[in-house]
């Protein structure tokens, strides 16, 4: 007998919570209790007197555990809000990456060439080293940081997507 | 006017404005200020239990019999974990339940300190919803909230946290409307335009079924009430899974019997052919389905929940009705208005021929002659028919027969682990539902395996003077585990035999019970009579065959046209992908 593995769709949902000690946990572990992928989770409080966060999970499931996620974590009592942005229509995706790379000559006079064409910008140099600080979709910061590995790449840091609806609504 | 009171005094007067008239526990170092406070308050009823997972399941048995939510208070440390099997119960079983751990003292949370466990995190994902008080002052608000969580929406445990410094130290109490913001909303009605297609596909099906669940019940006795007239309007014939036993009469002419793995032919044969399938409140658990892709093939699902992620989890539907059953229900007969019946006799008559199977016949003797455990299932419900009983199980074959044997027509007089399926809820949940209902006859049918689970409950109904009845089906087996390891593993009957048992009648009387055995088939009817008659805690032992297996059966991962009977012919060996379902 072999275990089966069903095709799967990316989706970026964004789920408004009260700021109570343990949501992370719950939220995380909500996927990993019900076998569910999380690709990137960004978290931080959105309101003046840090009583709501903004919480921002990148999945991947067959159609039926999308909907069932996004089911299961309005089951949650600290949810106010959960937003399929893949599903609800036009969005913006951004996330920010830093990307160090070492080298000299040739290599270095190209990587600082490609940042400019991504419009990455230098947030620290060293002579044989720079940090890029890059925002963009999530493809963006992939092909960048592809065209960086042969360039002398040291590291990659990403925060994970945060993402809104296009438009004049709020969430 | 504002008072200044300790933590542990705010939690007991809120459980008092809560209603609270039993609390189910067992005291340590963690609870001693809460101990304190209930030790001169003679407004709640502290039941003592011998072990937390037995306090757990008393206030299920409480909350399942009564409507009410059940509240368990229980130390830190092994007092929450021992607790936690019954909180993971009542998650699955969706039974309200409001449970008060002690936590050590703030400063000390994350040291390691002597009886501390995360019962927060080990609860998580076992609760509806839980908290750590880290402040006395939030403690009002927080126990208003958990019982609003535990009893409305889809019902289910709620776990509070109180760490022993939080109980000692003070804050204002002010008697009256607590303040606090609500978040918790669910839907309760069904739209008007889902409500207006259901009934026009349930008016037109020609081959209707009602496949109703523990939600009914979980929604009130109205809900049952409700069902009752809709179906009377319709038609329709009514199936119901394990949890939702009780809540339309077993003696009505369109009962169709439990479905399922241990359902009747009639029942599962017509969820297979049925044309319009109408699930309240129940959520296609995988021992109701059988094999998913063979699920009713040919039927145009409706399914009515109060949690919109039971709808489409499991098997997708076409129409899903978030809401509470009684209010669906009260929708449904709104806009069915005058609307006939459609006729449906040439649906009902190919159920008579499905029931003509006689599904649960059994052998009449058994090879050994002892009693078949069928039967004695029957004399049991037939004797105490009358004294319209409560009846808590175990889990095992013992709790099918049951199911199958026993007829239910109310709410709430059927208590059994059906989502978690945990041995040893019987008794202590038999003992909540006596201490909920005085004056009615409580049964646990039990087996012999399962009774040692929670057997120091025994000391607990002795003490509080319950007059609880064990009636142990005792097979000498872990039955279900052996009829399993028959069909599957060519009866390879490992560790499933039941060795060493107590002797049961003198382990009662040990206990201050009566003990009545019952070997033989003439003494049965007497024994039972006798365990009514008596004013006071019985166990009978009743010794049955060994032998016996528990039919109809549809063996995992099979389809509900490929039930097994007694008496059909099993191959005693399983596919692997057979096996490796639950
Ligand atoms: C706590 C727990 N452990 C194990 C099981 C697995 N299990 C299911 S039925 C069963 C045997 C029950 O034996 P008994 O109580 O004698 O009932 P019988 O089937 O013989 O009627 C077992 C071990 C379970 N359901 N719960
Ligand atoms: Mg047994």
């Amino acid at each position: 007998m072999k275990i089966q593995h069903s095709a799967s769709e990316r989706h970026v949902l964004t789920i408004i919570v009260d700021n109570e000690a343990g949501i992370l946990a719950k939220i995380a572990g909500l996927f990993t209790a019900r076998g569910y992928n999380i690709d990137s989770l960004t978290v931080a409080d959105i309101t003046e007197n840090h009583a709501v966060s903004r919480i921002t999970i990148v999945t991947n499931g067959p159609p039926a555990v999308i909907d069932q996620i996004h089911a299961q974590l309005e089951r949650l009592v600290p949810v106010h809000k959960v937003i399929d942005l893949s599903e609800e229509g036009p969005h913006i995706e951004r996330e920010l990456a830093l990307i160090k790379v070492a080298g000299k000559g040739d290599n270095r006079v190209e990587a600082l060439r490609l940042a400019d064409v991504f419009r990455a910008k230098v947030v620290d140099t060293t002579t044989q080293s720079f940090i890029f600080e890059l925002t963009g979709t999530p493809d963006k910061i992939d092909s960048f940081v592809t065209l960086m590995r042969e360039l002398g790449l040291v590291e990659v840091g990403r925060t994970g997507v945060v993402g809104m609806m296009r438009g004049p609504n709020g969430s | 006017m504002a008072e200044e009171k300790s933590g542990a005094a705010i939690l007991v007067e809120s459980l008092v404005k809560q209603g609270v008239e039993y609390v189910f526990g067992y005291p340590g170092g963690a609870v001693l200020p809460i101990y304190d406070e209930l030790f001169s308050d003679k407004r709640i009823r502290h039941i003592l239990v011998r072990h937390e997972a037995g306090a757990a399941h008393a206030a299920e048995g409480y909350a399942r019999s009564t409507g009410k939510p059940g509240v368990v208070l229980v130390t830190s440390g092994p007092g929450a974990t021992n607790a936690v099997t019954g909180i993971a119960d009542a998650f699955l079983d969706s039974i309200p339940l409001v449970v008060i751990t002690g936590q050590v003292a703030t400063n000390l949370i994350g040291s390691d300190a002597f009886q501390e466990a995360d019962t927060v995190g080990i609860t998580r994902h076992c609760t509806k919803h839980n908290y750590l008080v880290r402040d006395p002052a939030d403690l009002a608000a927080t126990i208003d909230e958990a019982f609003q969580i535990a009893t409305t929406g889809r019902p289910g445990p709620v776990v509070i946290d109180i760490p022993k410094n939080v109980q000692v130290a003070t804050a204002s109490w002010q008697d009256g409307e607590i303040q606090r913001k609500i978040r918790y909303s669910p839907q309760t009605a069904g739209s008007v335009e889902d409500i207006a297609e259901a009934v026009e596909l349930i008016a037109n099906a020609r081959q209707p079924i009602f496949y109703t669940g523990g939600g009914i019940i979980n929604s009130g006795p109205l809900a049952t009430e409700l069902l009752r007239h809709f179906q009377s309007l319709t038609g329709a014939p009514v199936t119901s899974t394990l949890m939702g036993l009780g809540a339309f009469p077993h003696d009505h002419a369109d009962w169709l019997g439990m479905l399922g793995m241990h359902g009747t032919y009639e029942a599962n044969l017509a969820m297979n052919q049925c044309d319009v399938m109408v699930c309240i409140g129940a959520r296609f658990d995988d021992r109701v389905t059988g094999r998913l892709d063979a699920f009713s093939p040919g039927s145009t699902k409706i399914h009515i929940d109060i949690d919109r992620s039971s709808i489409n989890k499991v098997v997708p539907v076409d129409l899903g009705i978030v809401g509470d059953c009684a209010t669906v229900l009260e929708q449904l007969i709104a806009v069915w208005g005058k609307r006939k019946a459609a006729d449906l006799s040439e649906w009902k008559a190919r159920i008579e021929g499905w029931r003509a199977r006689q599904s649960l016949a059994y052998p009449a003797e058994s090879k050994s002659g002892d009693i078949m455990p069928q039967y004695a299932i029957e004399r049991l419900f037939a004797l105490t028919r009358e004294h319209d009983p409560v009846i808590t199980t175990e889990v095992g074959q013992h709790q099918m027969w049951a199911a199958q044997y026993f007829g239910f027509d109310k709410p709430n007089k059927w208590l059994t682990s059906g989502g978690l399926g945990t041995m040893g809820y019987g008794l202590p949940a038999a003992i909540g539902a006596q201490l909920g209902n005085p004056d009615t006859l409580v049964i646990d049918i039990a087996g012999e395996a399962s009774i040692q689970m929670n057997i120091q409950e025994l000391g607990t109904a002795s003490q509080f003077r319950l007059p609880v009845k064990v009636f142990i089906l005792n097979n000498e087996y872990m039955g279900m585990v052996r009829q399993w390891q028959e069909l599957t593993y060519e009866s390879r009957y490992s560790n499933s035999y039941s060795d060493s048992l107590p002797d049961f009648v003198r382990l009662a009387e040990a206990y201050g019970w009566k003990g009545i055995r019952i070997e033989d088939q003439s003494q049965l009817d007497d024994g039972i009579r006798e365990m009514i008659a008596y004013d006071g805690p019985v166990i009978v032992d009743c010794r049955v065959a060994k032998e016996a297996n528990c039919f109809p059966m549809i063996p995992s991962g099979a389809a509900h046209t490929e039930m097994l009977l007694y008496g059909d012919e099993v191959a005693g060996t399983m596919e692997d992908e057979a096996k490796a379902l639950v």
